[in-house]
């Protein structure tokens, strides 16, 4: 239990913790604690610019970026100096303290929800006993901030974006909260630290993690599902969408602002992916029971870079969503088949251990999918279809 | 069922991240300062007067008869004819052009100089890249510049090339043909009732 | 002593800027320092509830409702002409409530540092003792939303 791998950065950090005075030592190690997130997340925020560009490229049949440095990965480099030399242009309408205030404000938001994300064993900044509801507290102010972007511009396009975005985001929060209390149900308590514990035990080789039960797989597609919707991400990406609305809420924003909202976006998405992961993937604990000897922080970051392949390759596939497309599939869809597995959760629970309850409990989440997509598709006509002509 | 075409559509993609390391024709990209894409061989870019030989003064075909300036529809050709006299490439004395400008910033690259060109005199050639950072002069090509040899006609349109050399060489044959009769046409008069001498004069 | 500033600051320029969707912002900028309040009171889950109930969604209704139904462009006049008996209205409350909270049992006892309800008591609560008003709030909202459903499509039929 915490060999010297695993616990490294926590030894390191209460050796140089130890050099301060007694009352300092609060402060100075949720200082460090803070710098070692903002860092690390930085990073991987340019990691993933350039990964994504070049993933995007491959699957595009094209190169991705390719003159910067080997194989083009100082690309971000490049990217920053550009945004920090651009001229700041602020329109002349713009209602300026606020078209300020809203890329600060959403930097600072969504670097505040990495705070309740166990990186690793014995690895969270804040254990706060409602460590979840913390995260969706602060995931809502992130949408206001969105609508002060698309107001402040003073820009119908941008306003109408805005508006649109935060319809979306609204709309997509439901599922994510419902799929979410799933996991809080199964693990007993709104605590991160709780939930990853919960899912730490092995029977045999396989793990304990929520998704392998049939309520937490159709838990977990809905939770990613409504996080790609969240983060504004492509196929749910209108209000952004740069064919569409030009960008929609940062159309005004140039240099570094335009800057703080690409890293705003992402670093979203990389924190409601480390929710997904704490909440199903089991955190920090390994796949398979003799793999336990890896650090947990590196499989917290392996998971969260296998999510955001997964996010790449979703944005590679497939085409954007309508409004009214999307809206229709978070209320129409994906509430019901929630709550669905809202009850399926609670049914696990009660039922025995055997194969009695994965039975049942996988035909009451596949059933009403296939019946669910099968009705919404083809307009209340349950069967399945036979195409005349294409057979 | 709901989701199988997005199943689809997720191998699709996979497989083309995954082919594009392997294999080339799903990688199609040319990258560009390394590499260039092959042109083919009817490429027209912009006109360059062609010169027979090693001596680009002399063996320039062009004979300053500026109907390609008149032709031209941006009228970006400007000739000024020379005062004496040079032979061409098919022998017979010709003007030449003093001056031979040629605005490649305002030519369009329609070839209409070429097609109505009785001299096989101008063709065009297949280079793109002429950036240049001299806004006034640099595309404004005079004699010298617009001068290439037939080696490099034969080179880049190897075809129109043959053509044009068969064409001249038919011309050459017909001028060297009414030389010779008019050799035979002169000798007579000048050296009459010697019936030795006429079969002897060449 | 700052949170309690910053609340009472952002309260009163939601009622004196003079652009509506400042004001709005002004009021969010309350809500969360109410937030902060109770956190530091150490009641975790009201004040994440707080963000994520009033920031997050009552005052996003706000200002749709206001970007709906209003010109934003247009400013309001701040000091109308009968703040003497408003301003004597508002002390009025001011000192009842104050009388009130003073005097009631909740000053007189200790102040604690730890939480008076955890996460598991209030879970409790709400689920054994206090299940039925959680079904009538249930079903008053479901009836609310039933109700803005109904008259969202009515307005819809009578316009076509």
């Amino acid at each position: 239990m915490g060999n010297a791998a695993d616990q490294v950065f926590v030894i390191l950090e209460r050796w140089l913790v130890g050099h301060a005075p007694a009352e300092l030592q609060p402060i100075l190690s949720s200082l460090l604690s803070v710098i070692a997130l903002l860092v690390v997340f930085a990073s991987l925020f340019a990691i993933t610019t350039i990964l994504e560009r070049k993933g995007l490229g491959r699957i595009q049949n094209r190169y991705g970026p390719n003159r910067v440095g080997p194989f083009g990965f100082l690309q971000p480099l490049a990217d920053g100096i550009k945004s920090l030399t651009k001229e700041d242009i602020v329109p002349h309408a713009a209602d300026k303290v606020v078209h300020f205030l809203a890329p600060v404000v959403l930097v600072v938001a969504a670097f505040s929800l990495y705070a309740v994300l166990p990186v690793g064993r014995n690895m969270v900044l804040a254990n706060l006993d409602a460590g979840v509801l913390f995260f969706f507290a602060v995931g809502s102010v992130m949408e206001l901030t969105i609508f002060m972007a698309g107001w402040s511009s003073q820009n119908k396009y941008s306003l109408l974006g805005a508006m649109r975005a935060i319809a979306q985001m609204i709309s997509y929060e439901v599922p994510l909260i419902l799929a979410s209390v799933t996991v809080i149900m199964a693990a007993g308590s709104l605590s991160t630290v709780t939930i990853v514990e919960k899912q730490a035990g092995y029977s045999g080789i396989l793990p304990h993690w929520f998704v392998f039960t049939p309520w937490g797989f159709a838990g977990f597609v809905l939770f990613m599902i409504a996080a790609t919707a969240e983060s504004n991400r492509s196929p749910f990406d209108l209000p952004e969408g740069e064919s569409e609305i030009i960008a929609g809420y940062y159309t005004e924003y140039s240099g570094f602002k335009f800057a703080l909202f690409f890293l705003g976006e992402y670093l979203g998405m990389f924190a409601i992916s480390g929710l997904g992961i704490t909440l199903f993937l089991g955190g920090w604990t390994a796949p398979l029971s003799f793999l336990t000897w890896v650090p947990s922080y590196l499989w917290f970051f392996a998971k969260l870079l296998a999510m955001i392949v997964i996010f790449i390759w979703v944005r590679g596939t497939l085409p954007r969503l309508r409004m009214d497309q999307l809206m229709n599939f978070a209320w129409r869809f994906m509430l019901p088949m929630a709550l669905l597995d809202l009850v399926t959760a609670g049914i696990w629970h009660f039922l025995a251990h055997g194969i009695a309850r994965w039975i049942l409990c996988s035909l009451l989440v596949v059933v009403p999918y296939v019946l669910l997509g099968r009705g919404l598709t083809q307009g209340w006509k349950l069967e399945k279809r036979v195409y005349r002509f294409a057979e | 069922m709901l989701g199988e075409g997005i199943a689809k559509g997720f191998v699709e993609t996979a497989r083309n991240f995954f082919g594009s390391y392997f294999s080339k024709d799903r990688l199609t990209t040319v990258q560009f300062p390394e590499e260039r894409l092959p042109q083919i061989e009817a490429t027209r870019d912009f006109p360059f007067l062609v010169y027979d030989g090693e001596d680009w003064q002399a063996g320039m075909r062009c004979v300053a008869c500026q109907i390609c300036e008149k032709e031209c529809p941006p009228k970006c050709i400007y000739i000024e004819k020379s005062k004496d006299k040079k032979p061409d490439a098919v022998g017979k004395p010709q003007f030449y052009p003093a001056v031979f400008n040629i605005d490649v910033s305002v030519c369009m690259s329609c070839q209409i100089c070429v097609e109505v060109c009785p001299f096989e005199a101008i063709k065009m050639d297949t280079e793109f890249e002429l950036s240049t950072d001299d806004r006034f002069g640099g595309l404004l090509w005079d004699k010298a510049e617009l001068s290439k040899s037939n080696a490099h006609y034969r080179k880049v349109h190897p075809t129109d090339a043959a053509a044009s050399d068969a064409i001249l060489a038919e011309e050459r044959a017909k001028v060297e043909a009414k030389a010779k009769s008019a050799g035979k046409v002169k000798a007579i008069p000048t050296s009459p009732a010697t019936g030795s001498e006429v079969s002897s004069t060449q | 002593m700052i949170v309690a500033i910053l609340t009472v600051a952002g309260a009163v320029a939601a009622m004196s800027l003079r652009n509506l969707v400042h004001s709005v912002l002004a009021l969010t900028l309350a809500f969360a320092g109410l937030a902060a309040v109770y956190l530091q009171l150490g009641a975790q889950f009201i004040g994440f509830a707080q963000v994520l109930v009033y920031v997050g969604a009552v005052a996003i209704l706000i200002v749709f409702a206001i970007l709906l139904t209003r010109d934003t462009s247009a400013t309001i006049t701040v000091i109308s002409g009968s703040w003497i008996s408003g301003g004597i209205v508002a002390l009025a409350i001011f000192g009842i409530l104050a009388w009130t909270v003073d005097h009631s049992a909740a000053s007189q006892g200790s102040t604690s540092l730890h939480p008076a309800a955890s996460m598991q008591q209030i879970g409790n609560a709400l689920m054994l003792q206090f299940a039925l008003p959680l079904e009538i709030i249930g079903v008053l909202l479901t009836v609310a939303l039933i109700g803005a459903v109904t008259l969202a499509m009515q307005e819809n039929k009578e316009t076509k």
